[in-house]
């Protein structure tokens, strides 16, 4: 199973090798016990977890033979909060919800690791614009990353972060790949993103190429090139942070590419 | 290792001769592609083609052999190849993508595969990467300033532009006309300061000048997709290849100015640090490989 999750994504840089070590994976991957995965719905679109279900090729064996849902709406039919490997959060948290507050605290208390994912959580994200007076509930005003009140392990940026990252990031939850996840959890630290990162950090660190990686990877199409350097649409950004996330000039996994390519 | 990790490295060059007759050096990154067009290893192409202004290089989707042939030949300025790659993949609907990145562009690419986090299938569409040796890399105004000023050529009369034997290159159609390298330095971009890639390590194929005689190209091939496409363009009789002279104008100097550019990053990222100012590599006291791109 495994091993054709990883053939999925392009893990394994030879395919082609013996089917027995391929086996040998398979059965470790078996041996090892599910991971238990709660998913809390905070003050997002639903577009994360709409997200990780286009994991067409794999979804069916990942949610029954790979991880155990233990806690989520539409996912799990269960009203108490158990305890939990792995909390995966979406949405920022509102200020002014009690129950949002109650629930990502209890997730914090019950679950060994928590994720914030996608840019709601991680940073707040499209959110950040709130100023309440809306309908349904006007009074709710003040939307903020969830590491703003707990401990965040982990972060998975992305307005939705793309199927393949997730699919990548369980596989390594399951592997205890803590190489791959270091990204991730030094991410977890930041929460105040937006398209001006490329111009503070980036920019006007010197640092920057012009290589066009960030305006392509875009989600909202924000971002165009000028003279070979990022020039921001304000009115369009969504502030989630993937430009500076994507840029290689903000951080650097040279070791994982090299291993990716079989370099 | 600071010519990254290869399978092969070779001189080569393009056999087609409208292609030799046009191309900055051996012809390799419009050869292969045209040619992996021609077999639907790729379906498309992002290039650094021509835009309204001269010298000005605009990142395009090439989908047919001329429009490949149309962004033939080096410019000397920044053509951001990665921005394209969406539309590649959105608007032209690609399968299979082929785009010509430099060291830096290449990292870019590489660090989406491995990590694409807000990038929704895409990873997956790069059928074939051609990397090119870069030194570094200037903005438009400062290319255009330092050939008026140095070369003293309108900078609307330039046919092609060069970097060899230690001077930048400017050809007209009735003269040739060269300055010493070191005299654009200062016009080069500042963020080239903390590169540690002259080669594009992680790209599928390497291809450049440096260590090859003229009309002629250096060439690494990295991965086993770029392995399969330039076998199969060698097999074709599309590019020839001959044996790199492991001397001092072949090999030894390759490897002598990767040294030297990457030592130069690191004095820079070290002297930064110092600073603390950011910068995404590994300062020397922190690496096993005090020249590692990492």
């Amino acid at each position: 199973m495994l091993a054709r999750i990883k053939e999925f994504l392009g893990m394994e840089a030879k395919p082609t090798e013996e089917v027995a070590s391929e086996q040998e994976v398979e059965k470790v991957a078996e041996e090892k016990p599910k991971p238990r995965i709660g998913y809390i719905h905070l003050s997002g679109c639903t577009g994360d977890v709409m997200s990780l279900s286009e994991n067409y090729d794999i979804l069916a064996p990942l949610l029954t033979e790979m991880v155990d849902v233990v806690y989520g709406q539409t996912l799990a039919d269960v009203w108490d909060m158990p305890e939990m490997d792995l909390a995966l959060v979406e949405g920022s948290v509102c200020l002014q919800d009690e129950h949002s507050i109650k629930e990502l605290m209890e997730a914090r208390e019950k679950a060994g690791l928590v994720v914030a994912f996608g840019s709601c959580a991680a940073t707040g994200c499209f959110t950040r614009y709130s100023r309440g007076g809306q309908q349904a509930q006007p009074n709710h005003e003040s939307f903020v990353p969830i590491a703003d009140l707990v401990k965040v392990d982990c972060a998975i940026p992305g307005c939705p972060p793309s199927p393949e990252i997730i699919a990548k990031t369980v596989v390594a939850v399951i592997n205890g790949d803590m190489d791959y996840l270091q990204p991730m959890i030094d991410l977890a630290g930041y929460t105040e993103a937006g398209g001006s990162d490329l111009q503070n950090k980036v920019v006007n660190q010197a640092l920057c190429i012009g290589c066009g990686t960030c305006a392509m990877s875009c989600q909202t199409r924000a971002l165009d090139m000028t003279n070979g350097r990022p020039e921001l649409n304000e009115d369009r950004c969504v502030k989630c942070g993937v430009c500076y996330v994507q840029c290689p000039r903000s951080w650097w996994p040279a070791d994982r590419i090299n291993m990716d390519l079989g370099l | 290792m600071v010519l990254g990790t290869y399978k092969q490295i070779t001189l080569a060059r393009s056999t087609d001769k409208q292609i030799q007759k046009i191309s900055q050096d051996g012809g390799i990154a419009t050869g292969l592609l045209s040619f992996a067009l021609d077999e639907k290893i790729i379906d498309g192409a992002v290039v650094a083609g021509p835009s309204d202004e001269m010298w000005k290089p605009m990142p395009t989707v090439a989908l047919t052999s001329d429009e490949i042939l149309a962004a033939a030949g080096t410019k000397y300025t920044l053509s951001p190849n990665m921005w394209m790659l969406k539309q590649a993949v959105r608007q032209y609907g690609l399968e299979k993508v082929g785009i010509v990145t430099i060291p830096c562009q290449t990292m870019g690419l590489r660090k989406m595969q491995s990590y694409p986090f807000g990038v929704r299938f895409m990873a997956d569409k790069i059928a074939l990467d051609i990397g090119i040796f870069c030194t570094e890399n200037f903005p438009f105004e400062s290319l255009r300033t330092f050939i008026s000023a140095k070369a003293g050529v309108d900078f609307d009369l330039v046919e092609k532009m060069d970097i060899g034997k230690g001077k930048f290159w400017v050809h007209t159609q009735d003269d040739l006309i060269s300055f010493p390298i070191k005299e654009t330095h200062g016009y080069e971009q500042n963020g080239c300061k903390v590169c540690l890639d002259l080669v594009s390590e992680m790209s599928d194929v390497s291809t450049g000048s440096i260590g090859a005689p003229d009309d002629w190209s250096a060439v690494m091939v990295r991965t086993e997709s770029g392995d399969t496409a330039f076998k199969q363009a060698v097999d074709a009789g599309v590019i020839e290849t001959k044996t790199i002279d492991e001397g001092k104008f072949g090999l030894e100097m390759l490897t002598k100015l990767a040294t030297s550019k990457k030592e130069k990053a690191m004095k820079v990222i070290d002297e930064r640090k110092a600073m603390g100012l950011p910068v995404p590599y590994k300062a020397s006291s922190e690496k096993e490989d005090p020249l590692a791109n990492v």
